[in-house]
């Protein structure tokens, strides 16, 4: 420890400062700001006033969301404030919100002089869209109980609080190393090279690589708690969730931060739903369960039940 | 290293009934619960499954002595991982509606525990061909049981069978629900368990 410098700190931080900017868009110098208004508008405010003539064409700007670039939104009515600096777009359709836009115009025209094209993304209030991705995740979407994944780990440890809650934290470390690892290695090796049909492999490849890992620090620190889940934590490997969460991230297409948020909130909501039904199951151990529904038959009508309750978060959005 | 004694016939039934991957050993609960809600989905993803899971044990099968035990799980993973690379690809590219309709679960096929389990338990300790017919039983065992699934949900959800009007109406829309999936195997595995029960007492008595 004694080789590292201040200077190989600075050098990591920067690494990390960049990886996470090449993320971002790059946003037209003459663009204060973006965002979405009422249920069917979208302001645009300009550093300067720009010209009134470009300003109140309607066929200089296009906007699509983000997933569906070929279906162009149709702008019925366009405003501009009385300082020339703010653009008011009127659509003719309510827009989702919960998909960000991209808005293209054509060459900005102020005071006469062009300054080039612009294209443009318009999304929600950055800080609530990522904490929404992460209750999303924990809640809304629970994973277990409304996406049906990771079931197999979930019945098997949920027998008692201490392995639940134990199980729980193991897997949100585990997700959230092997997620961020994931993610790194598509955009920057997958996605450039045009390995798309890899990515099944390289996952689990990396899932289980972060297993190994966990599994001999584990090994080393805590041997009682590694005792405890026995062959549960090479089933890691066997819970759908870790792979489904960076096969999510690929398909949206989400930056660093989003990446990390995802992964924490699958992670937690594993913990929770592992907890709530830890609870049930050890009042159950004392309860006059039918002979054939013992065990197992039970703790899925249960799963059922708790299944229904999570139907109830379905539909709620956040900011 | 103990090699198994049981005939093929015996690994077949095994696979299928006794040993049911879903309603007795009680691994691979997420598809059973998450798209068996039609026959169709249940039978695609079934053979889906079968394929893969033959098609690693046998991989797995030939090259066991070159397999150190300590890297024995990655390299159990990497060969499921690539046969369901293939399955998903032809998939996606012969049968795009179905592909669609099961989403992430094809590629999910990577972490079903059962066919990890199979490899790790059978595969890895007997010749080609009993893990041949290990996996055929196992699979076909799957598929049985995201059929049956399958049919139960989809008659009392939405009264048909692979797409065609039986009963004329929807005696019990709850059970199309995504939520119903796990009552519906939960009351599936009561019933395993209670046949085995009857059967268990005809035997003694």
């Amino acid at each position: 420890m004694k080789n590292i410098r201040p200077f190989h700190v600075l050098v990591g931080v920067l690494l990390v400062v960049v990886l996470l900017l090449t993320g971002c868009k790059t946003r037209h110098r003459f663009v204060k700001k973006t965002a979405f208004k009422d249920t069917d508008k979208i302001e645009i405010v300009f550093a300067g006033p720009v010209d009134e003539t470009w300003a109140k064409d309607v066929g200089g700007y296009s906007v699509y969301e983000k997933p569906d670039p070929d279906i162009l939104l149709k702008i019925s009515n366009v405003a501009l404030s009385p300082d020339k600096t703010t653009v008011t777009l009127t659509f003719e359709e309510p827009l989702n919100r919960d998909q960000p836009h991209i808005l293209t115009t054509t060459e900005i025209m102020s005071e006469g002089k062009s300054l080039g094209a612009a294209v443009l993304t318009v999304k929600k209030l950055y800080f609530g869209y990522v904490l929404s991705i992460l209750i999303g995740a924990m809640l809304i979407n629970n994973f277990v109980f409304t996406k049906y994944l990771g079931l197999c780990v979930f019945f098997g440890t949920s027998q008692k609080k201490t392995t639940a809650v134990g199980m729980g934290v193991t897997f949100t470390l585990v997700i959230v190393f092997a997620c961020m690892l994931s993610w790194f290695l598509y955009q920057y090796v997958l996605k450039p090279f045009n390995l798309f049909f890899l990515e099944i492999i390289v996952f689990i490849g990396l899932v289980s690589l972060s297993v190994q890992a966990v599994d001999t620090i584990l090994r080393k620190i805590n041997p009682a708690l590694f005792k405890a889940f026995g062959v549960y934590l090479v089933l890691v490997i066997a819970n759908c969730v870790i792979l489904a969460v960076p096969l999510i991230l690929a398909d949206n297409e989400y930056n660093a931060l989003e990446s990390f948020m995802l992964a924490l909130g699958a992670g937690l909501g594993f913990l929770i739903a592992l907890f709530l039904m830890s609870c049930v199951r050890e009042k159950l151990e004392l309860a006059n369960v039918p002979p054939t529904f013992k065990g197992m038959p039970i703790a899925f009508v249960v799963a059922g039940l708790f299944a229904l309750a999570f139907l109830g978060f379905s539909g709620m959005s956040i900011y | 290293m103990a090699a198994t004694t049981k005939t093929n016939t015996q690994l077949l039934i095994d696979g299928i009934l006794t040993e049911n991957p879903i309603f007795r050993l009680a691994l691979s609960m997420c598809p059973a619960v998450g798209i068996s809600t039609t026959v169709m989905n249940g039978l695609l993803l079934g053979i889906a499954v079968l394929f893969v899971q033959v098609a690693s044990s046998c991989t797995i099968s030939i090259i066991k002595n070159h397999i150190h035990p300590r890297i024995r799980i990655p390299t159990y993973t990497l060969t499921i991982a690539m046969w369901v690379t293939v399955i998903d690809l032809v998939l996606g590219a012969y049968f795009p509606v179905a592909y669609k309709a099961m989403g992430i679960f094809v590629k999910l096929i990577v972490a079903f525990a059962i066919i990890t389990m199979r490899l790790e338990v059978f595969a890895c300790k007997n010749a080609v061909s009993k893990s041949f017919w290990d996996g055929v039983g196992m699979g076909l065992g799957f598929l049985f049981a995201m059929v049956t699934l399958g049919f139960v949900r989809e008659l009392l959800g939405m009264g048909t069978l692979l797409g065609h009007d039986i009963l004329g109406f929807r005696p019990l829309l709850y059970f199309a629900l995504p939520a119903a999936g796990f009552i519906v195997v939960g009351l599936m595995m009561g019933f395993f368990n209670y046949a085995d029960i009857v059967y268990n007492r005809m035997k003694k008595g």
